[in-house]
């Protein structure tokens, strides 16, 4: 599992790759920790690019629900985009599409984000 | 050996309302569509390939499992849900009043739904029977009398008939009753619960219900590997989807569907059974549940496919 970052001006888009499962999914949250800081109601919102995530498990969405409670709790934003299609089964079947905004591409959610500040997810 | 399912809802009984019914009607009939039913047996296998949602319903009585197996002369049964009263009246319609009988009870532990039968439970109060009561849980013996009695029952425990035991098992421990190997584990739950592996003859059943699991938690995610290895069938608690168990359920006690499919496919196990459905599905939302997990099953296999069934009320499954 990797993250990589990339400033898109007032969006942070964070790029996860690789497997997150039981073994390695406190190390994610760890990696994505430091960035959720900014990510408040005046802050810097997030997308998380999943093109590159080829398998997500409950350990790992157990993370994103804890990333999206954090987000929200500071009145943040933050979207996933470009999923694979395995990646946005798991996402439907464990009902995360109700917590998280989901975009087709990164544009689309970038152009979502910052045409608003409303918060959502 | 088989395991015969008594009760299968969470929390509470969830009886079907008469709008329910009335609303499979409609959709049985719907079904029709100008086929020929103009025989009984065309009427029946017209039935038979109807969904259980239309042509049954997956039950509403609470936890209560029951072990079968041809050797043995003993009764076992996990839990004493509201699903115990059909259990008892059926084992007294089967042997009569006049022929005692030995009960082995395996307690997951005392919540409500998981010991309200046993007031209703007949061989209780039938002398001669023998019920023995197996728990992890020190105060096992104080919930079943605490529920008998005024103010919560018109008969008081010291009343009961039969020879009543109980009996505090050790976690981790492997014991010998009734003809099985049985080992207790520690589960996630208020008050805490306990999961059951029972092994015979090379086959082995897991009864793991009203258990909570952290998957992040590495080490935890294996104990309930080992805990479920190889094992031919595992009962478990899918009561919530993994974004209620994970937000607004967390720390109810109860898991999920996802986390069952990964925990069995990280054992080996060959069948999983979810259990313990959530008291206010429907039994189409029961049904939707099993399609999604048997979908999340096929895309997520890495080599030996994990055979997804749904508990209901009166199923019966062979080992």
């Amino acid at each position: 599992m990797e993250i990589g970052v990339e400033d898109r001006g007032n969006v942070l888009v964070l790029k996860v790759s690789g497997r997150i499962d039981h073994l390695n999914a406190s190390a994610f949250h760890e990696a994505l920790t430091p960035h959720l800081s900014h990510c408040s109601a005046d802050g810097t919102p997030i997308v998380l690019d999943l093109s590159g995530l080829d398998y997500i498990s409950s350990a790992g969405l157990r993370i994103f629900m804890i990333v999206a409670k954090q987000a929200n709790a500071r009145g943040g934003r933050i979207a996933v985009a470009q999923m694979q299609p395995l990646v946005r089964e798991i996402f439907e079947i464990s009902h995360f599409h109700l917590v998280y905004e989901i975009f087709a591409s990164t544009d689309d959610a970038l152009a979502a984000i910052s045409s608003t500040t409303t918060t959502t997810a | 050996m088989q395991i015969r399912f008594w009760g299968t809802r969470g929390s509470l009984p969830a009886p079907l309302t008469a709008a329910d019914v009335r609303a499979k009607l409609v959709a049985a009939l719907t079904e029709v569509q100008g086929r020929s039913l103009e025989t009984p047996a065309a009427v029946e296998a017209f039935v038979a390939g109807l969904p259980l949602s239309i042509r049954g319903t997956f039950g509403g009585d609470s936890s209560c499992v029951e072990l079968i197996d041809g050797e043995n002369t003993n009764h076992v049964l996990c839990d004493m849900g509201s699903g115990a009263r059909r259990y008892g009246v059926e084992m007294l319609r089967r042997h009569g009043p006049d022929n005692p009988q030995t009960y082995h009870v395996f307690m997951s532990h005392t919540h409500w739904d998981h010991i309200m039968g046993f007031p209703m439970f007949p061989p209780a109060y039938l002398p001669g029977n023998r019920i023995i009561i197996h728990g992890c849980h020190a105060e096992i013996a104080g919930a079943f009398h605490r529920q008998h009695g005024a103010p919560s029952f018109p008969v008081e425990f010291s009343q009961l008939q039969a020879a009543i035991e109980f009996v505090v098992l050790k976690p981790d421990t492997t014991t010998e009753i009734a003809g099985y190997q049985v080992t207790p584990l520690l589960q996630r739950h208020s008050g805490d619960s306990y999961g059951y592996r029972f092994e015979k003859n090379g086959k082995c059943v897991v009864y793991s219900t009203d258990s909570e699991h952290r998957t992040e938690q590495s080490e935890e995610a294996e104990r309930f590997a080992r805990f479920f290895n190889n094992a031919d069938l595992v009962i478990f608690d899918a009561m919530y989807s993994l974004a209620e168990a994970t937000s607004v359920k967390e720390d109810w006690g109860h898991s999920s569907n996802v986390i069952g499919v990964e925990l069995c496919q990280m054992a080996n196990a060959k069948r999983l059974c979810l259990f313990h459905h959530e008291p206010t599905y429907s039994d189409s939302q029961i049904e939707d549940v099993l399609h999604k997990t048997r979908r999340l099953e096929e895309i997520t296999r890495a080599e030996t496919p994990l055979e997804i069934i749904t508990a209901y009320d009166g199923l019966t499954v062979t080992l």
